[in-house]
């Protein structure tokens, strides 16, 4: 067994979220709600060498099979990740991350003038450009570097 | 045009935009033919923020029409003040009115609204954001006096925070216009116009200098740079002293330069330009009923 497979020991059933930027695995746990309140097996990896990226950040979660819209919403923190669906030990579905027209509710407007941080009955809305997002009520831009600053996942 | 709210700019296409200058060209040539048009309806006006101009132009506008109105009144003696929520104020007046203005200090506000209701919403003016119906006015004005195509415009004095600024950037858009933007470093485009002026093509130039474009310019639209937006005074009474023009200034301009500002203005263009032929700023002003009474019979027009 090498070095890398025993960071992050395989899992039987569940999704492996790979190829994530450095730096993004906790983010990308918040904005899929996974907090281990759930009682499911979470394992994080976080600045392992590899080859694609330099450094990546890995994340399995254990007894949980993630839709293509959960994923989705990933991509605009790292769309260079890579989704691996498992059942007993076997990679049963391999799928990339693809930019959905919008996100809901992920991120908030950086914008403190802008009515979605009012206290007003309404979730961030944004439009995902092909290098950030844009509210879809004041019209501010984040650039994708950006984003990961302003997600709204507490 | 069949819009149900008109919130910005860039939901108005070039025919959208023409179709309510000409309506508001023939209610111009004869407003007694529209004096009944809407009788029976009922405007909401909901002004979150002190308004003069925008507030009593479409209180005229919709009684010309023959229709009525509601005014919210100021903010102090409303339910706001009990912190009502905007979603809730815009629920309850949906219920009185046919079409509800609203003007609110919050950018995205005009948006939210018209999520929460079924009558057409229009935006007077949402913080930092946009203007649109101010727009049309400022195009109808440059329509009669310099024409929309093939026009040298330049936008001057606070192009980050004046939101007719924004909607006009991006309605002219729609035309085969050169853009000259003049103002402070501090005070320049905000990211997001700049991102949709280069995402159409528009011919765009900034500058801090009026005298470096004054001379092909057929429009200068002026804007007021304000004390708040300067940490201090010194540096507030610097900058904008530097975007002030008088009758001076405008020597090299073209005999035919249209100048316009929105209005209010403090002192960005001295009384003394008024006397020439270059300001249409009152008229600017005063097309702000036949526009705004064509774009609620519109608007009033598409919910019938």
């Amino acid at each position: 067994m090498s070095e890398k497979e025993l960071r992050v020991s395989k899992i039987r059933d569940g999704t492996v979220i790979d190829h994530l930027a450095a730096g993004q695995a906790l983010n990308v746990l918040a904005i899929l709600g996974i907090d281990g309140s759930g009682g499911e097996g979470v394992s994080i990896g976080m600045n392992i060498p590899s080859d694609r990226l330099a450094r990546k950040d890995i994340v399995k979660v254990e007894g949980r099979e993630l839709s293509q819209s959960e994923v989705d919403v990933l991509s605009v923190i790292s769309p260079e990740a890579t989704i691996n669906i498992i059942r007993d030990y076997e990679v049963v579905d391999k799928k990339r991350v693809e930019r959905p027209e919008e996100v809901t509710g992920v991120v908030s407007c950086p914008n403190r003038n802008c009515i979605t941080n009012a206290d007003e009955p309404v979730a961030s809305r944004f439009e995902v450009l092909s290098d950030g997002l844009r509210c879809g009520y004041c019209g501010d831009i984040v650039r994708e570097g950006e984003v990961a600053e302003n997600l709204d996942v507490s | 045009m069949r819009q149900d709210h008109l919130i910005s700019a860039s939901q108005l296409s070039r025919d959208d935009v023409e179709a309510v200058l000409d309506r508001a060209a023939d209610i111009d040539a004869d407003p007694e033919a529209w004096r009944q048009r809407r009788a029976g309806s009922v405007l909401g006006l909901c002004f979150f923020e002190p308004s003069t101009r925008t507030r009593m132009s479409f209180d005229t506008a919709m009684k010309r029409l023959g229709g009525r109105t509601v005014d919210m009144g100021p903010v102090d003696s409303t339910s706001v003040k009990k912190g009502e929520s905007l979603a809730d104020t815009a629920r309850v007046v949906e219920g009185y009115a046919d079409a509800i203005v609203l003007r609110h200090p919050l950018e995205g506000a005009a948006k939210m609204a018209s999520e929460f209701v079924d009558v057409p919403v229009i935006n007077a003016g949402d913080g930092a954001g946009q203007h649109p119906t101010q727009t049309l006015l400022d195009l109808y004005t440059i329509r009669e006096n310099a024409g929309l195509d093939d026009l040298t415009i330049g936008v001057m004095g606070d192009l980050k925070y004046g939101r007719t600024v924004h909607s006009l950037a991006e309605m002219l858009t729609n035309f085969e216009s050169r853009q000259h933007f003049i103002s402070p470093e501090s005070l320049r485009l905000p990211r997001s116009v700049r991102y949709d002026l280069h995402a159409s093509g528009a011919q765009v130039r900034e500058h801090t200098e009026l005298s470096e474009v004054l001379p092909q310019l057929d429009v200068l639209y002026v804007t007021r740079i304000q004390r708040e937006r300067f940490p201090d005074e010194n540096e507030y009474r610097k900058v904008a002293g530097q975007y002030q023009i008088g009758p001076e200034d405008l020597a090299d301009a073209k005999d035919s330069l249209t100048v316009m500002h929105p209005l209010p203005r403090v002192d960005e263009i001295a009384p003394e330009v008024d006397e020439t032929p270059h300001a249409k700023y009152f008229e600017q002003a005063h097309n702000a009923v036949p526009v705004r009474m064509a774009l609620l019979d519109m608007l009033l027009e598409g919910g019938e």
